[in-house]
């Protein structure tokens, strides 16, 4: 088990944005997290990314208790992810982008030798753009390496955004709604890649509206709502699943 | 013992005064306005020059007010609307608001010199009054009235006017507020109106209270301002009146048991202090600090 | 040779300025607006000063590394509270250290209180203060491109983005308020040891101010950046003395004036600073 999540949850103020989530994703799989608008998904999201702390239950990583360590820790232990509402570093280029995003893959303690111009620490940053570059030619965006950052589409944008998460050739890829404005070639594109990554053995925990996309590209399932765990299972499993097609209906947990 | 509390209120008044105008702009943009002072600067003087022509200082206060409020818009219209949208514009704002407050301080200076200025004899009747154990002066009186009296006119208009709740509106979210129809600019300019009359009447008062007016008067207060609106909670009007008159006590109490030279670092360690312990103030609804 | 005197004041003032704009800089590189800078400056400042009067002995160098050395350490235990504050409240807090240090040098009796301390010996050189921004300028754009680099520019476009990437922000922007405070505290021992004083009332909120005026005009996105800014602010109100004069203005409010309103002018209409023109006329011409 890559990722385990018991009784999780995360309350704010009076709101329950996550009750009591209990499950697990596995390496080398694409793990579904779907429920309807504000159903506590992209929390779940910060909470395993460590953005905030959970108010209940406990988050392990490889066996390994994360719920209490900073952010730049648990990227550290091998998580990265993608945001819901994009969030690239706006005035670097795309290639910065993903440079920054390998910034756990680079030496720790290049910077004295930089200072006295080193051969090597000039080889380890051609290395990096090097890389950089690759990353986004597997996103297919290598032609606009160069291009500002907010002045990329939407949809440029959100593939950037992926290949700054993969830079960091991270256990556990968490990825909220990554085709969100995106035409279904784009879409498309992005669910063989997920499944490439995942072939790679990396767990992935993929957030998606688009069920057709969700339905074809996942092994297993969990839907939430209202911050609850009402599904989990197969693609199959779920979409016959009397509970989550009342959510969707819209009539309420 | 009674003398000091009388004293603490006097010099807590004008700190509340200044303040209050301080943190509603924060409390509205979210930007600190570093020109604050400046207009306080620019009012004592407007006044000044008033009575210097010979007005009585009860038409001098009034109209020195009235031109604070005036700079405020004048000030919102040069250093804040052209930011707005920006994404940096709570530090671009910040700056913004200085090189504003610099040539205001450059203008002072051109036109009545660096020295002290002072307001001609007889502006304000000369008399001592005693209350219990403690004196005061007429003076000193009048302002502590008029401070509450304008502060209260503030907590009404804020809760109780049309206005008031737009202001509110708008300091919740300008987003939401456009969409219910509020006149997101017109609001702000007029919310830099009235911190800034309220300024520029701590200014007029501060005048009168030390008699001693010159470019850079509003430069302690302004820091002094910095720590009444941290303790109060940045955006809270009523925090910044308590905080005010707390931080009037305090330094009182310091210079009589601790002595005169620590007065000033008393406000800087509570901003330290309140930054690190309690970063939301005493009634702040600012998260001070990143999640 | 009195002509030349005079500019060799304002070449060394140049110089100063420039590595004080440098010192605010560092932490403006990674989204940081930090104003305890003249705090630091008056640090070294003293710190050098004091080596100097009382063990004249000591080679310059260690007593410029002296000043440099002693804001840092201070800045260690400053930033670590500090530097969990976002945007204003920073700044806030760091200008209220500041005060707090000019107060403690007021009412020290050791370094004669708000007099300070006079006759100090000229021992800085125009060629000492370049020298020294000249390293400055190398380590800062050494940075640029270096991993560490990427990390500063990561975390001043999104801290919280920048976290979940692996990027200990705390560490970075300590180091950089760290780095600041070397620059502001070895400028200050230069300029102790070229005016022959150093007082309280010369490290207010009027001084670091100047510094992010001049980092802010000459524009923080590129290390040579604030330099620029500092020459130009630190030149111009010379060259336009004598307009002044002519104009009847006095040149102390003139200065003011003209200080912001190009501070102003910057920030509305050319938020990367004047070290951004020549990209401008470029992209104008292309
Ligand atoms: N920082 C926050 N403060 C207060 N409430 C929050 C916060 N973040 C989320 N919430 C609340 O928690 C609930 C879950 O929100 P969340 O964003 O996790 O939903 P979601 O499933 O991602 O929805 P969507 O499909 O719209 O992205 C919502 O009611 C939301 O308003
Ligand atoms: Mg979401």
């Amino acid at each position: 088990m890559t990722l385990v999540l018991a009784n999780v949850s995360r309350s704010f103020g009076g709101v329950r944005a996550v009750d009591d989530a209990t499950f697990a994703v596995e390496s080398g799989e694409v793990h579904g997290l779907i429920g309807p608008n504000g159903a506590g998904k992209t929390t779940l999201l910060n909470l395993i990314s460590g953005l905030i702390p959970p108010t209940g239950g406990t988050i392990e990583l490889e066996g390994r208790r994360i719920d209490r360590l900073p952010p730049y820790r648990i990227a550290a232990l091998g998580v990265a992810r993608t945001y819901q509402n994009i969030r690239l570093f706006g005035g670097l280029s795309a290639a910065d982008n993903v440079v920054v995003g390998r910034h756990l893959k680079r030496r720790a303690a290049p910077f004295w030798r930089r200072l006295l111009m080193l051969p090597s620490a000039r080889r380890e940053e051609v290395r990096a753009r090097e890389a950089a570059e690759a990353g986004l030619a597997r996103v297919g965006m290598r032609e606009r390496a160069r291009s500002q950052a907010y002045g990329l589409s939407y949809g440029e944008q959100r593939r950037v955004e992926i290949a700054r998460a993969l830079a960091a050739e991270p256990k556990l890829v968490l990825l909220d709604e990554p085709t969100a404005g995106m035409n279904p070639n784009e879409a498309a594109a992005v669910a063989r890649l997920v499944r490439e990554v995942a072939g790679e053995g990396r767990a992935v925990l993929l957030i998606e509206h688009n069920v057709r996309l969700v339905m074809e590209v996942c092994d297993r399932i969990t839907v939430l709502n209202f911050g609850k765990v009402i599904a989990r299972g197969t693609p199959a499993e779920v979409a016959n699943d009397p509970a989550v097609i009342a959510a969707y209906l819209g009539d309420g947990a | 013992m009674a003398q000091q509390i009388l004293n603490g209120v006097f010099v807590g008044s004008i700190y509340a005064l200044f303040a209050v105008g301080y943190t509603l702009v924060f409390g509205v943009l979210d930007i600190l306005n570093l020109a604050h002072a400046a207009v306080f600067m620019l009012s004592a003087f407007a006044a000044l020059a008033l009575t210097e022509h010979g007005l009585s200082i009860w038409i001098a206060m009034p109209l020195g007010i009235l031109a604070g409020g005036v700079i405020g818009i004048v000030l919102e219209r040069l250093a804040f609307r052209p930011l707005r949208g920006r994404s940096d514009s709570n530090i671009s704002g910040l700056i913004s608001s200085l090189a504003v407050a610099t040539v205001f301080e450059a203008i002072a200076l051109q036109l009545f010199g660096p020295d002290i200025s002072r307001f001609p004899q007889g502006t304000f009747p000369d008399r001592t009054i005693a209350i219990g154990g403690a004196s005061a002066s007429l003076l000193q009186l009048c302002i502590v009235g008029i401070s509450v009296a304008l502060m209260a006119v503030l907590t009404f208009l804020l809760a109780r006017t049309r206005l008031g709740r737009r202001i509110r509106a708008v300091a919740e979210s300008p987003r939401a507020a456009r969409i219910l129809g509020v006149d997101v600019d017109k609001v702000i300019a007029l919310a830099f109106f009235i911190s800034s009359a309220l300024g520029g009447a701590a200014g007029i008062l501060f005048g009168l209270a030390f008699n001693s007016i010159s470019p850079d008067v509003g430069r302690s207060v302004e820091l002094k301002g910095l720590a009444v609106i941290i303790l109060g909670g940045m955006g809270s009007v009523p925090g910044a009146v308590i905080a005010g008159f707390a931080l009037g006590l305090i330094e009182v109490f310091t210079v009589a048991h601790v002595g005169s030279s620590y007065r000033d670092a008393i406000s800087f360690a509570v901003l330290f202090i309140v930054l690190i312990a309690r970063p939301r103030g005493l009634l702040g609804r600012a998260a001070a600090r990143e999640a | 040779m009195d002509l030349l005197l005079a500019y060799e004041g304002l070449i060394a003032f140049v110089g100063i300025n420039g590595l004080l704009a440098l010192s605010i800089y560092a932490t403006l590189s990674c989204g940081q607006l930090s104003l305890a800078n003249a705090g630091f400056m008056a640090i070294g400042a003293y710190t050098g000063a004091l080596i100097t009067l009382h063990a004249p002995a000591v080679p310059f160098i260690v007593v410029l590394l002296a000043a440099a050395l002693a804001p840092s350490l201070v800045a260690v235990p400053l930033g670590l509270p500090v530097l969990r504050l976002r945007g204003v409240f920073l700044a806030i807090a760091t200008v209220g250290f500041g005060e707090v240090v000019r107060l403690v040098f007021v009412n020290w009796d050791f370094t004669n209180g708000a007099l300070g301390l006079v006759a100090i010996p000229q021992r800085t050189h125009v060629w000492t203060i370049y020298l020294a921004l000249a390293v400055a300028l190398y380590v800062l754009g050494r940075l640029r491109g270096s991993r560490a680099g990427y990390a500063l520019e990561a975390i001043r476009e999104d801290e919280t983005a920048a976290r979940t990437m692996g990027i200990q922000s705390t560490a970075y922007k300590l180091s950089m308020l760290v780095l600041g405070a070397a620059l502001a505290g070895l400028a200050g021992a230069l300029e102790a040891h070229f005016t022959f004083i150093v007082s309280p009332a010369g490290y207010g909120f009027g001084r670091v101010v100047d510094m992010l005026v001049q980092a802010v005009v000459g524009g923080a996105a590129v290390f040579y950046g604030p330099v620029i800014g500092a020459a130009f602010l630190t030149v111009l109100p010379e060259v336009l003395r004598e307009l002044g004069a002519r104009l009847g203005l006095s040149p102390g409010p003139f200065r003011l004036f003209l200080n912001g309103v190009i501070l102003l002018a910057v920030i509305l209409y050319l938020p990367s600073g004047l070290a951004s023109l020549p990209q401008r006329f470029r992209r104008r011409a292309a």
